[in-house]
């Protein structure tokens, strides 16, 4: 699997993002700038990492989704490419379009760091192979902005079309408001693309992959993505 | 030419930002306050003196990234 990781100014996550690819899916992840206008040849796997990208100035993920280098993101996801976008990577694939809706304020207006428990609600994509549907997972969260919301219509489709992926849950897996800790609709902790291969989500799995970290949760979708291009080949 | 560009929120969204500002003017005893939405002012400077193609310009600019339509409206206005 070759991935390539997207580096924007304000970019905090890309070396644990990097760390994460290449101790669970054995991938040596390339840095891509955001001035550049070409992904690396041979790319399979495209990450948007977490941080602040351009400081967050006008809305989070607000000017990264319009940099350079994501029209050929664009152009890479619409061939079928993977992509995956955590934290603020989330809210750049929102802004860039290659997935619906917004990330709002936190509820609670404030800036959440602590670990969260998401349900995995479907293990046939290639980012939850790796998981069981309906398991639960403990992963961090670090983020002000991730209320997610969309209009009424989006969020029936991505509900129907089963593309809400994770979904904040207490630790047995029940849905509960005191869980959904940032408010999110329909306690959305990650969604997929129509096409399935884009995913987007705030939880951070890079950040549970080793003992030392305290679980390893987030190995599952490193492993399970590289799982599914040694498949492939 | 002079214009300026407000960003708000979709009626419907909810705006923690202004409920939290409602809540402090609350505190702070400012009367006949009913409720705050919070939005975003951009003043712009354009080049040129023709206003169709200025507002027609600023209409791209906050469809495209001063305002994510998603959750907000925009109104663009001329001033000098």
């Amino acid at each position: 699997m070759k991935s390539a990781v997207l580096v924007f100014p304000g970019i905090n996550r890309e070396r644990d993002m990097a760390r994460a690819l290449r101790l669970c899916a054995g991938s040596d992840a390339e840095m891509v700038w955001h001035s550049d206008t070409a992904l690396p040849a041979g790319t399979d796997l495209v990450v948007l990492p977490g941080g602040f990208s351009y400081g967050d100035y006008l809305r989070c993920g607000a000017i990264a989704g319009r940099a350079p280098v994501m029209d050929a993101v664009r152009a890479f996801a619409a061939k079928g490419g993977l992509v995956l976008g955590v934290c603020n990577g989330f809210q750049i694939l929102c802004e860039a379009g290659l997935l619906p809706g917004v990330l709002m304020r936190n509820a609670g207006l404030k800036f959440i760091c602590k670990d969260a428990y998401i349900r995995v609600e479907r293990a046939d994509t290639p980012f939850t192979r790796g998981y069981t549907a309906g398991q639960v997972i403990r992963v961090p969260v670090a983020h002000g902005e991730g209320n997610y919301m969309a209009d009424s219509e989006t969020i029936a489709r991505l509900e129907g079309e089963g593309r809400i992926v994770f979904r904040y849950t207490a630790p047995d897996g029940a849905l509960s408001p005191e869980w959904n800790m940032n408010g999110s609709i329909y306690a959305i902790a990650g969604i997929l693309n129509e096409r399935g291969n884009v995913l987007g989500m705030m939880p951070h799995p890079e950040n549970h992959v080793e003992e030392l970290m305290g679980c390893t949760d987030g190995r599952g979708l490193f492993a399970g993505l590289g799982q599914h291009f040694a498949a492939a080949l | 030419m002079k214009a300026r560009v407000t960003v708000t929120l979709k009626s419907g969204v909810l705006d923690p930002q202004g409920k939290a500002i409602e809540g402090a003017l609350k505190s702070l005893g400012v009367d006949g306050i009913a409720s705050v939405r919070q939005g975003k002012v951009f003043d712009v400077e354009l080049p040129g003196a023709d206003r169709g193609r200025a507002e027609a310009a600023l209409k791209e600019a906050a469809e495209r990234l001063l305002a994510n339509t998603v959750i907000e409206d925009f109104r663009v206005e001329i001033v000098s």
